[in-house]
């Protein structure tokens, strides 16, 4: 019988990889989500703590998917203290996913925004040339650089790192690099995920020289299926409409890079 | 040439029906609502949501000060259908509330307010002097905030001082949203119109509960939530029937919409327009346009031409 994404399924967590101090994957065993497209996400409930919308991470084992999640407020830091052998519930997959593209590729990921650049470097051809671009606070927070060189062994290919103090790779924001990337590259197609701003500045980037670019938004949610209204960005929910917007549609956007909505719906600054 | 004439002729005299409405005073180009408490939170999405067929949006309930709501999981997907939530009234303050909407002039919305007590709704109603708010509706139903909604629903006492002051305050059409608490809804009902509400939504969310076998806990974190979507569609249906039966007050069905023939199962039970929510989990916003088409259909099949003819039928077989 076909699962109702919409029902929780409970799984156990089977490893614990640590990726960086505040930054753990957790993998457990789920066809379905195993075979989500980049981009699409899950509602995760930490039993007794929180439920929490994620974007769907790679695993390298077949019929097996994972989280990988910072610590940073209650829920998620609920999920980075969740052990091997623990249960958590699973919903989903829910939105929509990356156009991707044939030919020179760019993927911008800061921080956990990485996760559904890993998922989109597996739907690339062997003939894509593809840039990924890691952005990263400071050289402890640097993560899935190895995964990236893995995943595109087959392909021409160029990870850059950037740490904002540069204490590895290249020093300053990953959207420097960008700027100058579209400047003198064209690409076929630009995908983002992180910080807002950082995808923001990329949209721009990318906008101005009419270069194809997608960002994978990212908002407070409650139900992931478009009830709740949490997740609106203007007129458009990020579970329902997204989490995948081309930038020429998003900047037209008036929240974009600008505002997101608090837990009692109030507008927020950047 | 006969032929075309005669087309032509029929097309004439075949009056095209109109989804336009009358709530007592309050008047809607199309029936159906968006229900309180989903996606109502900018403008934006208002608008939306009224282009893609929605008649009127009813606000999330705003309470005097923001209000975060319980922490997730808020929301679910019952096994067998329906969904439970207990998201806790998150809003952001009826005054944050009336300055985005103030430069609303296109969507028709209704505003639905919660509190504890007459002053609460007195001062929100203040908030919105300058906005164009098609009417207010009082929630006295919620069931899994405490002190408010169905708690405050259940005291007549209360019911009687908040909708005398509500409509004092205000020459809006005011709406009383009951639901099944302590306190027999019929007699809510009963109070509200002796106090002078203009109309009745009925009905909230139903008290529920889950509870995941696996983890042996209660899904939602509030433990108690509210039940909408199709399993309380008979509960609602019944409970106009019953107040258009016993009251001359015009009625807006609420809870478990998801067809046109659950919207017209409501007008014939005695309500003039119809609110749903749940359905847009399941169906999306494109339920709207869905339900407005599936009315006209049934509608040109029965020869009505309004919405009004067929309000309350059901009571007369």
């Amino acid at each position: 019988m076909q699962r109702n994404p919409n029902h929780t399924t409970i799984v156990r967590i089977e490893k614990v990889i640590v990726e960086t101090p505040t930054v753990h994957t957790l993998v457990f065993s789920d066809e379905i989500m195993s075979n989500v497209l980049p981009g699409q996400f899950a509602m995760v409930w930490i039993p007794g703590i929180n439920e929490l919308p994620m974007s769907v991470m790679i695993s390298k084992e077949s019929g097996k998917a994972a989280f990988t999640v910072r610590k940073h407020g209650p829920a998620s830091t609920g999920l980075f203290n969740v052990k091997e052998g623990q249960q958590i519930g699973i919903r989903g997959p829910y939105g929509n996913s990356f156009d991707v593209k044939d030919g020179k590729l760019l993927l911008v990921g800061g921080g956990t925004g990485l996760v559904p650049m890993m998922r989109l470097l597996t739907f690339v051809k062997p003939t894509d040339d593809v840039t990924v671009l890691i952005g990263a606070k400071s050289k402890d927070e640097v993560f899935f650089e190895d995964l990236s060189n893995n995943l595109l062994e087959n392909n021409s290919h160029r990870i850059i790192v950037s740490t904002d103090d540069g204490s590895y790779g290249e020093k300053g924001f990953v959207t420097d690099l960008v700027e100058k990337l579209v400047n003198e590259n064209h690409y076929d197609g630009v995908y983002v995920c992180g910080p807002e701003i950082m995808m923001y500045k990329t949209v721009l980037a990318a906008n101005s020289k009419k270069i194809f670019v997608q960002a994978s938004l990212e908002r407070m949610m409650k139900c992931g299926v478009g009830i709740c209204g949490s997740c609106c960005v203007g007129e458009d929910l990020v579970c329902k409409d997204g989490t995948v917007f081309d930038g020429e549609y998003l900047s037209q956007n008036k929240e974009f890079g600008i505002f997101h909505r608090n837990k009692a719906g109030i507008l927020e600054n950047y | 040439m006969n032929q075309l004439l005669y087309s032509k002729l029929s097309s004439l005299i075949k009056v095209e029906p109109s989804l336009e409405t009358s709530i007592g005073q309050i008047q809607l180009e199309r029936p159906v609502m968006l229900a309180s408490g989903i996606l109502g939170i900018s403008l934006d999405v208002f608008n939306r949501l009224y282009r893609s067929g929605a008649g009127a949006v009813v606000t999330k309930s705003l309470s005097t000060e923001p209000w975060d709501g319980y922490p997730n999981p808020t929301i679910f997907s019952v096994n067998g259908g329906g969904w439970m939530n207990a998201v806790g009234l998150s809003n952001p303050g009826a005054p944050n509330f009336a300055k985005m909407i103030e430069s609303n002039q296109e969507v028709p919305i209704i505003v639905s307010l919660v509190g504890s007590i007459p002053e609460d709704f007195e001062l929100m109603i203040k908030q919105f002097k300058n906005c164009k708010v098609k009417a207010y509706e009082l929630n006295l139903s919620c069931p899994h905030v405490a002190k408010v909604g169905l708690e405050v629903g259940d005291d007549p006492e209360l019911v009687k001082e908040i909708v005398t002051t509500t409509k004092n305050s205000t020459n809006v059409p005011v709406i009383a949203k009951v639901g099944l608490g302590t306190t027999h809804y019929l007699k809510t009902v009963g109070t509200a119109v002796e106090s002078g509400i203009d109309a009745i939504t009925a009905i909230n969310t139903v008290r529920a509960m889950a509870i995941d076998v696996e983890t042996q806990r209660p899904i939602l974190s509030n433990k108690f939530g509210g039940l909408s979507g199709t399993p309380i569609k008979p509960i609602a249906l019944r409970c106009v029937y019953e107040i258009s039966s016993k009251y001359d007050i015009p009625i807006i069905g609420c809870g478990g919409i998801s067809t046109w023939e659950d919207a017209v199962e409501f007008f014939l039970a005695g309500a003039s327009g119809i609110q749903l929510g749940s359905a847009i989990g399941d169906n999306w916003i494109h339920i709207f346009d869905d339900i407005n088409k599936g009315i006209l259909q049934y509608m040109r099949k029965k020869n009505y031409s309004t919405i009004k003819e067929m309000v309350g039928i059901a009571k007369k077989s």
